[in-house]
């Protein structure tokens, strides 16, 4: 790339950038140039010298000046002055504003104890990397989470990766550690791709570009889809496995007794580099093909066609997705999938799967940042003790925990909250918003740091701090959160906002207040400067010259002794190999060996419950137009999307007498909801898919209407606690529930 | 001189929408206003294992192939922006040569 990251003149220039947070986005950190006229962005441009993104962009960054620029933004620090819910707030300036939390936060762990400060985040922001250190480093409070049932994003995949791996995230090689990308020496486009509960091309899943599977499906690569529906990749793919949602784990374990049973596995590999193969076929023989079918609805001749093809094609890889996170045997299957890669003999080889080193750039930083607190707090934090597989996964406090323990009044419950970019009751990742909603009211104080007024905001906040986007601050893009990151990226500050701040620099303001020894920075440019030169042999300036820096990537690190802390080769496990046969979950109470259940409620599990409710909920499915709760009130990406939707078969539409383009209200025991319905043969009949985090910021924002919260919420049809026994996962794919027809939005 | 045209390969079209927004930056449009345009054709099942889901992007009245930025040596915003890189511009003549070579469905287009 490039050295040149500024030109133009002094009111009319241009500024190179990777693109991270706000607005959010799992840090694919694509390229792009910033067009600033009068400190206003007035244009955006695909950066085509980027390695990955190669001059790309999705709706969301071509939106990027409506979004900077949009008359709801709010763009200066304001404090509640009527009841909470009533929407009125005044303007207070940030040296105020920063006080006033230190203050709150003082007094309240004074009286209460510090774990009672607690920060909840949302996803996809920068916040994703930053929360932890603002409870730990901040307030020095062990109390950080998302409120989000059984951790159901991400954090399960990265638990199970380091339970059977002992990695960092696995994910799809595509190329992305080298500048000469897929004519990189070496490198082999992979035959086969699963693409497995996920939705790579609308999402672009935590650092993974997913028009990259474009790239790879012109150069050869084929495509197995598992998936309720026929997306377009579905369409465009070689085999569709369209399962019952929620009996992934069934499926993996019938492919794995394909593979084993016809000897078209890795000897090498599973003789050096595996433990415990024997008890692990033994189990995977328990799923012969005709049972999964059975289970999963698959015909049994695809689920054979698609072991064999993926096993003898070789190179060939998985991509793995949220389902594995949001179902309660999500564990199994992701423990399965695994597995199934590790037979193969596609573990950190060319076009198979990478993974993480073990130790990344800001890692260190957020470890050390613990230090701040005293000993026992982290050891106690709440779900620590119920769930230690979770604790010793996930930093954060077991959500479900928390939320009962607000609810119970628990000793330990919070008392002021940290809303950290999350809009935590509308439809995003968590379930049972409602009560969320009125637990979270039990809240001495809550800060809310967005960018627009979100029912979140208004229904619990007393302050809101308006955070930067990233053309108005200095930072890092980091793909998959340093969990595989392919290579870090600089994001440049293009525009003077002074009322507004990014996560960093509220951290440091308010750091500086609370706890200034851990908080020793100038400002976010300089906070950058030392972490960078924690890890690598230059600063924050030279990347900025560099664009981004791509580290050299070694593949086969369990051979050369780069995965583990003694040098030693093998895996960084207990056994040192991959754990087919988990040893960690025997400690832990768990079967050790992946297996099926049934999810928490199913036509299977419930049969009386299915007679009233007989359709599957499936929910979660993405789109370009926004990134979960986001983006609602961007005209553009709105008339493109303009209202929430359910996807029914069409015998299940004339079945409850619906026609295509209907309002259509979706019910179990726990609530209701409105969507408009897409009729379409391209989902499993018996099975409706509906699209999460709805709201309408076009709508009154004071209680009770909380800009429409409440009509199109389908986590509010999602229980709660519908985990594994380990603390991970929910139920957002596999629900019951009925529908009828509405006559609008309001039912 | 010869005629000026879109080659899309529409094998690979996913429906991103990124050449309709991009277009409507670079023209300046507003909402309701295309300079091109995504039809969507399908899902819809030919045999067990075939489906037809297909996204086509259509020049409206208002393409202009991007004069300025042609002039200025840069590609067409939607060309440039396309996630899934199936769109060429070039002349006719140039472009029916590549949808010869090309695998899978293409369509030149041109106004």
């Amino acid at each position: 790339m490039k050295e040149e990251w500024k030109w133009g003149s002094d009111n009319d220039y241009w500024v190179r950038t990777c693109a991270w947070s706000a607005p959010g986005c799992h840090p694919v950190s694509c390229g792009l140039y910033l067009h600033v006229v009068d400190n206003k962005l007035v244009g955006v441009e695909g950066d085509p010298e980027h390695p990955v993104s190669q001059g790309r962009l999705c709706v969301r960054c071509l939106t990027l000046p409506e979004y900077l620029n949009h008359p709801q933004r709010i763009t200066h620090p304001l404090v509640r002055v009527g009841e909470r819910g009533e929407n009125k707030w005044a303007p207070i300036e940030w040296e105020e504003a920063f006080d006033m939390v230190a203050q709150k936060a003082t007094e309240i762990q004074a009286k209460y104890g510090m774990d009672t400060v607690a920060v909840i985040q949302g996803t996809g922001r920068e916040a994703a990397l930053y929360a932890p250190p603002t409870g730990f480093a901040v307030f020095r409070s062990a109390t950080n989470l998302m409120g989000l049932s059984g951790q159901a994003c991400y954090g399960p995949r990265c638990a199970v990766a380091e339970f059977v791996f002992g990695t960092g995230y696995p994910e799809l090689d595509f190329a992305a550690y080298y500048p000469d990308r897929y004519d990189h020496p070496g490198y082999e486009i992979p035959k086969y791709v699963i693409s497995w509960g996920k939705m790579p091309l609308t999402s672009n899943p935590d650092g993974f570009f997913g028009h990259s599977l474009i790239d790879l499906m012109k150069r050869g690569t084929k495509i197995i889809c598992v998936d309720p529906r026929i997306t377009w990749l579905g369409a465009h793919a070689d085999i569709v496995l369209q399962l019952r949602p929620g009996t992934d784990a069934a499926l993996a374990l019938a492919m794995l007794d394909v593979i084993i049973s016809e000897d078209l596995y890795d000897h090498e590999f599973v003789e050096n580099w595996c433990y415990g193969f024997e008890q692990f076929a033994e189990r995977c023989h328990e799923y012969p093909p005709s049972r999964a079918s059975e289970i999963t609805w698959v015909p049994e001749e695809l689920i054979i066609e698609a072991a064999r093809k993926f096993a003898t094609s070789k190179p060939s890889s998985i991509l793995w997705g949220l389902t594995f996170d949001a179902i309660s045997t999500g564990g199994q299957a992701g423990h399965a999938v695994l597995a199934m890669l590790a037979i193969c003999g596609y573990v950190d080889v060319p076009g198979g799967v990478t993974v993480g080193q073990p130790s990344t750039f800001l890692g260190k930083w957020r470890v050390d940042t613990r230090s701040n607190l005293q000993p026992g707090q982290f050891e106690n934090r709440l779900g620590a003790k119920q769930f230690p597989a979770f604790a010793a996964a996930q930093w954060v406090c077991q959500p479900d925990v928390v939320l009962e323990s607000i609810e119970n009044d628990d000793p330990q419950i919070i008392r002021m909250l940290y809303l950290q970019s999350s809009n935590i009751i509308s439809a995003s990742n968590n379930v049972q918003p409602q009560r969320w909603y009125k637990a979270l009211q039990k809240m001495e104080f809550t800060v809310v740091t967005d960018l627009f007024m979100t029912p979140s905001a208004v229904a619990l906040g007393d302050l809101f701090l308006p955070i930067a986007t990233f053309p108005e601050h200095d930072g890092v893009a980091l793909p998959h959160f340093g969990r595989n990151p392919h290579f870090i990226g600089a994001m440049n500050k293009a525009i003077d906002n002074p009322g507004v701040h990014s996560d960093i620099e509220m951290c440091i303001n308010i750091g500086k207040r609370t706890n200034p020894e851990a908080w020793d920075y100038k400002d976010a440019a300089d906070f950058f400067d030392k972490q960078i030169r924690a890890s690598y042999d230059f600063g924050f300036d030279d990347l900025r010259r560099m664009g981004v820096y791509q580290a050299e990537y070694n593949y086969r690190k369990y051979a050369s002794g780069l995965l583990r802390g003694d040098g030693k080769p093998g895996f960084n496990t207990p056994s040192g190999r991959v754990e087919l046969f988990s040893l960690m979950y025997t400690m832990w109470g768990e079967d050790p060996l992946p297996y099926y259940d049934e999810p928490h409620y199913s036509p299977v599990r419930n049969p009386d419950l299915a007679e009233e409710y007989p359709l599957i909920l499936t929910t979660g499915g993405r789109k370009y137009t926004s990134f979960h709760s986001e983006h609602r009130m961007i005209a553009t990406l709105r008339e493109i999307d303009p209202w929430a939707k359910i996807t029914i078969h069409p015998a299940d539409a004339e079945k409850y007498g619906i026609q295509d383009g209907d309002w259509v209200t979706i019910e179990n025991w726990l609530g209701k909801c409105q969507m408009k319905c897409w009729v379409t043969p391209s989902i499993l009949e018996g099975v409706v898919h509906c699209e999460h985090g709805w709201w309408y910021p076009e709508q009154e924002g004071a209680e009770p209407n909380l800009y429409g919260v409440w009509k199109s919420n389908i986590n509010m049809l999602l229980p709660h606690f519908c985990t594994n026994k380990l603390g991970f996962g929910s139920i957002h794919k596999c629900m019951m529930c009925k529908i009828y027809k509405a006559q609008g939005l309001d039912g | 001189m010869s005629k000026k045209a879109l080659l899309i390969n529409y094998e690979y079209c996913t429906g991103c929408h990124s050449c309709e927004i991009a277009c409507r930056n670079e023209l300046g449009l507003g909402l309701g206003e295309w300079g091109i345009k995504l039809e969507q054709i399908g899902p819809f099942q030919i045999d067990e294992r075939t489906w037809n889901f297909d996204y086509a992007p259509i020049l409206t009245t208002l393409c202009n192939f991007c004069e300025d930025r042609v002039a200025a040596g840069k590609k067409p915003a939607c060309v440039h922006h396309c996630l899934a890189f199936c769109m060429e511009y070039g002349t006719i003549e140039e472009l029916a040569k590549k949808a010869e070579e090309a695998e899978g469905k293409t369509y030149i287009i041109t106004k």
